[in-house]
């Protein structure tokens, strides 16, 4: 069968989900994607995180190599200027033609900049792609005073990044209230308090006459009631406009207020061309969120198949942080709905406007607004998308929760249909359907359904789905460690704290069952390390200690262990290098540089740990818990020492962590790393704690992983200064050893935390549960109770005497065997063994045999 | 009845409670456990046939149901301390010595027709 050639212009975020979702079905078609802007798409809801830090490559949602191997032919920076419906072709600015059986208009909007005098001068600009803020960077950089024309959500964005560039800010808005689309005026004038109080100038009811050259300024306003506002720079967000030029020769229908206009299957009055996204017009509603144009997209994608469905609309509630103010908005929120009855609750202390707008008959909710608090938002926001009855006082959902309040609308009462995640439109019952193919995890159903990984808004509903869930299904939320102790790692964590139990006995005694086992022993000997950090080889505690902790060295497959010495931030004297090696030489170890800055050395036995300690520790080491699930090794680069480009010293930096929190014991290993700038040497962005230097601090990274599954770390908080570096890394570090699970790296834990970065943000920034001075307390507690683990044993003749291979000789293993390579040693395969057996009368070969070899 | 044949190993306190400690006699390498909750002495091949070292003496003890297992610290299978059968792969089972301690001294029982 001939493939269809479906063309798509535009990729943008919308256009690019019509791709990936497209090529996924494997259909018959050929597809072709002609994207305007020079790069592909990425993801336009997060464009503000280019200013916090988060690199173009970072923000992309494809690339070429991607849309390669899915097969989609891609060109880009070559926008298309006219449609050709006769033949089906369409032609580029710079000439290229390209045919087409179906075509999809997927090309956005733009920034409406209001046709004021002077709007074009230079200094003006727009908030829509990641070029529009390149540019606002540039220009920052000489500019002391920013104004927002527009004070719609979009105009508060962009207002929060030019404070954030150090702007004097202002926001311009024409109209007498902020957010008029979303927000009542009550709601309004609330934003604008909270906003003004940020030190942000709210200017409302004020029209642009003129804009022109300053005298002092770049630029200057002039409004027509005769004030003026002196500038540097104007960022225009007056509204968008569908890019919806293409219908005009194409005689294609446009909406009252643009677009292309389609109709429930997403086509054109050409039943060729599809519209989708910001440039569709669909009863004549232009929707400016990402959610209902990827639900066009899916609808468009229908009609070529078998089983269409419709786009019937979307909802456009939306619940966001401006300028750090949560504001959410629901359905009708301005009560336009004729008989409606609206309750509002107003507090000016704590600054927050509620505002709730039901039906004539007190049933239903049909709009709320919400300023300065949202937690109320998930759950009516459920009330009103699934009609759902209203308890017979509706106010007292809005009302200050008394002490006994109960959550809105427990998760168990939402219909299968509710849509959980709106981003991914995905409903309860999808949920349910990943948890009955094996899900048991928010991780894994995050995986497996996509649900809450867009703007991540509905990651308290979808925790409290699926907790409601397996508990209903008595497979309750199983998080046991294991058959001895009916509690997970946090409560033990818990117990162990607020009873002071120091002993797994005790504790076992009080709360478990049986004898402990290879997984509940090391987590609770873990534990109590972070709790009390007594030595975990004292008699009480030896017996919990797992494989490499309980001698002190990482196994190796033989049976022989490593040694890996603490090389702080990677820096090391001569001096002691040339103790390494002398150290290498005599024992004959296998000697290799670790992916983690420092100096592995292989292959000692059990009883030679001890001699080659002794030396190592005489020569100033310590101990670098490479055997732990601790604090492994704080990786820096160079820094601005000796880097041309540093703007800060890393390595310092490095030494002075790893020092701090060497010996930390934490549910599974946690790394580090500093760079000197931002050029990033020292990879800190793969780490579970990443610092890399600014011109004025530190910006702080959290919750990366090398490894197994990779993940970025996400940038925590920008600009520190030394202090607050490392007090918010003793906090995100005792927070995680107190809540995390067992063998669960920080990555994995923050994927798994209700509310994710922002709520950790709130635990250790704003300090929301209170805990921050405790957390900080703790941490000093194991930094002043540290002791090198090597150096303690080495002092102790009874903890000594475990390091024997045998208790009744004094010689080692005598069924080792090893091969030279390389000149140095390594274990012999089994096939080199059974090759040794044969070769020699003999049948073991002693080590002794063949040291001096090679 | 013939004479029971009682070879001493090392010293009770050679041993650390609820830990392992290898000793060597008649060439073989014995895993010698101290269980403290039932106060009872285990011992079994220090030999690991899945991980192929001599690493038994080194790894957790504990219970899984009604069993009492040593885990290996290679790669965590876990070895009856009674019987010495393996729970996860039913070919292999670990050669078992009994084991006591008389004032103070730790003796393993040999067989007939070995002395040390
Ligand atoms: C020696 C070293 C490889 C090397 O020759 O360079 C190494 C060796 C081991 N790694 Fe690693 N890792 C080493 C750097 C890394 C790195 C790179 C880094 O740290 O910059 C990574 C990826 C970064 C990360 O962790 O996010 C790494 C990711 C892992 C993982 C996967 C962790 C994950 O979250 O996916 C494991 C398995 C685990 O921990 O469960 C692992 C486990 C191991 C173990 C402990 C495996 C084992 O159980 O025996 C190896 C034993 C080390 C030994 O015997 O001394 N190693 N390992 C490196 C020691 C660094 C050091 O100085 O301490
Ligand atoms: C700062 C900011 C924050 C936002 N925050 C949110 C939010 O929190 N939640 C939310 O839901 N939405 C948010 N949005 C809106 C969201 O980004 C848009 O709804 C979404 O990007 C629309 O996708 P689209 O593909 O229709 O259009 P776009 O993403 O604009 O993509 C259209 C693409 O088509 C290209 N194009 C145009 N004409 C042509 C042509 N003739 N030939 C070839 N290519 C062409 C354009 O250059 C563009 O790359 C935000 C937008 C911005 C700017
Ligand atoms: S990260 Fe920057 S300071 Fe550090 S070595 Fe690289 S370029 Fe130099
Ligand atoms: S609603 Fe945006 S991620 Fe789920």
């Amino acid at each position: 069968m001939k493939k269809q050639k479906i063309l798509v212009i535009g990729n943008g975020m919308v256009g690019h989900h019509y791709v990936d979702q497209l090529a996924a079905k494997n259909l018959p078609v050929e597809i072709t994607v002609i994207g305007g802007e020079t790069r592909p798409a990425y993801d336009r809801v997060h464009l503000s995180d280019f200013f916090a830090g988060r690199k173009p490559e970072e923000l992309a949602l494809t690339t070429r190599d991607y849309y390669r191997d899915i097969g989609v032919q891609a060109h880009f920076g070559d926008p298309v200027v006219r449609i050709e419906r006769e033949n089906r072709k369409v032609i580029t600015v710079a000439g290229q033609v390209f045919h087409y059986d179906k075509l999809v208009l997927a090309t956005g909007s733009y920034p409406f900049v209001p046709p004021i005098p002077g709007a074009d001068l230079p200094g003006c600009l727009t908030y829509r792609t990641i070029d529009d803020l390149g540019e606002i960077r540039a220009e920052a950089k000489s500019s002391k005073i920013g104004v927002v024309v527009g004070g719609g959500l979009l105009g508060l964005e962009a207002a929060n990044a030019l404070k954030n560039l150090g702007l004097e800010t202002h926001v311009v808005e024409f109209a007498p209230q902020l957010m008029g689309v979303q927000l009542d005026s009550g709601g309004g004038e609330m934003l604008r308090r909270k906003i003004d109080a940020l030190g942000v100038k709210v200017h409302t009811g004020k029209a642009t006459k003129t804009i022109k050259k300053g005298s002092q300024t770049r630029l200057s306003m002039n409004f027509a009631d005769g004030e003026s506002l002196d500038t540097d720079l104007i960022v225009f967000s007056a509204g968008i406009r569908p890019y919806d030029q293409l219908a005009h020769d194409a005689d294609l229908k446009v909406g009252e207020r643009g677009g292309f206009e389609i109709d429930f299957n997403c086509r054109t009055r050409d039943t060729n061309i599809f519209a989708i996204g910001e440039c569709a017009s669909f009863g004549n509603r232009i929707f400016g969120l990402v959610a209902p144009g990827y639900r066009m997209a899916e609808a468009a994608i229908s009609q070529l198949t078998d089983e269409p469905i419709p786009f019937q609309g979307a909802d456009m509630s939306t619940k966001l942080k401006l300028l750090g103010v949560d504001v959410g908005s629901i359905g009708d929120a301005i009560s336009k709905t004729p008989g409606s009855i609206a309750y509002t609750f107003s507090d000016q202390r704590e600054d927050v406007y509620k505002r709730l707008i039901v039906s004539k008959d007190n049933k239903y909710i049909l709009g709320a607004v919400l300023v300065g608090d949202c937690s109320d938002y998930d759950g009516l926001l459920q009330y009103y998308l699934n009609k759902i009855e209203l308890p017979e006082n509706p106010e007292s959902l809005i009302l200050p929760a008394t002490s006994n309040s109960t959550p809105l609308i427990g998760a168990s009462a939402l219909p299968d249909a509710a849509i959980i995640c709106s981003c991914h439109n995905v409903s309860k019952g999808a949920i349910i359907n990943a948890l009955d193919a094996g899900c048991c995890s928010l991780g894994d159903v995050k995986t497996a359904t996509a649900a809450s990984t867009g703007c991540g808004g509905c990651a308290a509903l979808l925790k409290n789905v699926i907790d409601g869930e397996l508990s209903a299904r008595g497979m309750e939320v199983n998080s046991a460690i294991c058959e001895h102790f009916n509690h997970s790692r946090q409560e033990l964590f818990d117990i162990l704290r607020s009873k002071e139990i120091r002993t797994f006995h005790q504790l076992l005694d009080e709360h478990g069952q049986g004898h402990g086992c290879d997984v509940c022993k090391p987590a609770i000997g873990s534990m109590l390390a972070s709790l009390w950090n007594d030595h975990i080889l004292d008699n009480s505690l030896v017996g919990l200690q797992d494989t490499n902790d309980i001698y002190l060295g990482n196994m190796q497959k033989d049976g022989t262990y490593s040694v890996v010495p603490r090389v702080p931030g990677g820096e090391i004297t001569p001096e002691k290098l040339i103790v390494l090696g002398e150290v290498a030489r005599d024992f004959d170890l296998y000697t290799k540089i670790t992916g983690g800055q420092r100096v592995d050395l292989f292959g000692a036995q059990l009883h030679e740990l001890p001699s080659i300690w002794q030396r190592l520790v005489n020569a100033g080491f310590e101990t670098g818990h490479a055997y732990g699930k601790a604090m492994r090794t704080v990786k820096s680069c160079v820094g601005s020492s000796w880097c041309r480009y540093g703007v800060q010293d890393s390595v310092g930096m490095a030494i002075r962590v790893e020092e701090r929190y060497r010996g930390l014991r934490s549910p599974h290993k946690i790394k580090l790393a500093v760079s000197g700038c931002t050029r990033e040497c020292a990879e800190a962005q793969s780490k579970d704690v990443g610092i890399i230097a600014t011109e004025h601090g530190w910006n702080l990274y959290l919750c990366g992983n090398g490894g197994m599954r990779p993940r970025h770390a996400d940038l925590f908080a920008t600009d520190l200064d030394d202090e607050t570096l490392i007090k918010y890394i003793d906090r995100f570090m005792m927070f995680y050893v107190r809540t995390a699970d067992k063998l669960q790296r920080t990555s994995v834990w923050l994927e798994n935390m209700e509310g994710g970065l922002d709520y950790l943000k709130t635990v250790i920034i704003e300090d929301k549960l209170g805990i921050g001075e405790e957390l900080e307390r703790q941490m000093n507690y194991l930094v002043d109770t540290y002791q090198c683990e090597w150096k303690t044993t080495l002092e102790n003749p009874e903890k000594l005497k475990r390091f024997r291979h045998f208790v009744n000789e004094e010689i080692g293993d005598d069924q080792l065997s090893y091969i030279y390579e390389r000149g140095q040693r390594r274990p012999a395969t089994a096939a080199e063994r059974e090759q040794r057996k044969s070769t020699l009368s003999n049948n073991t070969i002693s080590i002794t045999e063949l040291s001096g070899r090679g | 009845m013939a004479q029971e044949n009682w070879a001493f190993v090392c010293d009770a306190d050679d041993l650390v409670p609820d830990t392992g400690a290898c000793v060597l006699i008649n060439n073989e390498q014995v895993a010698i456990f101290w269980e403290s909750k039932t106060d009872t002495l285990f011992a079994l091949s220090n030999y690991d046939p899945l991980g192929c070292a001599n690493v038994i003496s080194r790894g957790i003890l504990g219970s899984l149901g009604d069993d009492l297992v040593i885990a290996s610290p290679l790669y965590k299978q876990h070895f009856s301390l009674a019987t010495g059968q393996c729970m996860e792969d039913a070919q292999y089972c670990l050669k078992t010595y009994q084991v006591r301690r008389i004032d103070g001294r730790v003796q393993l029982l040999l067989e007939e027709n070995i002395t040390r």
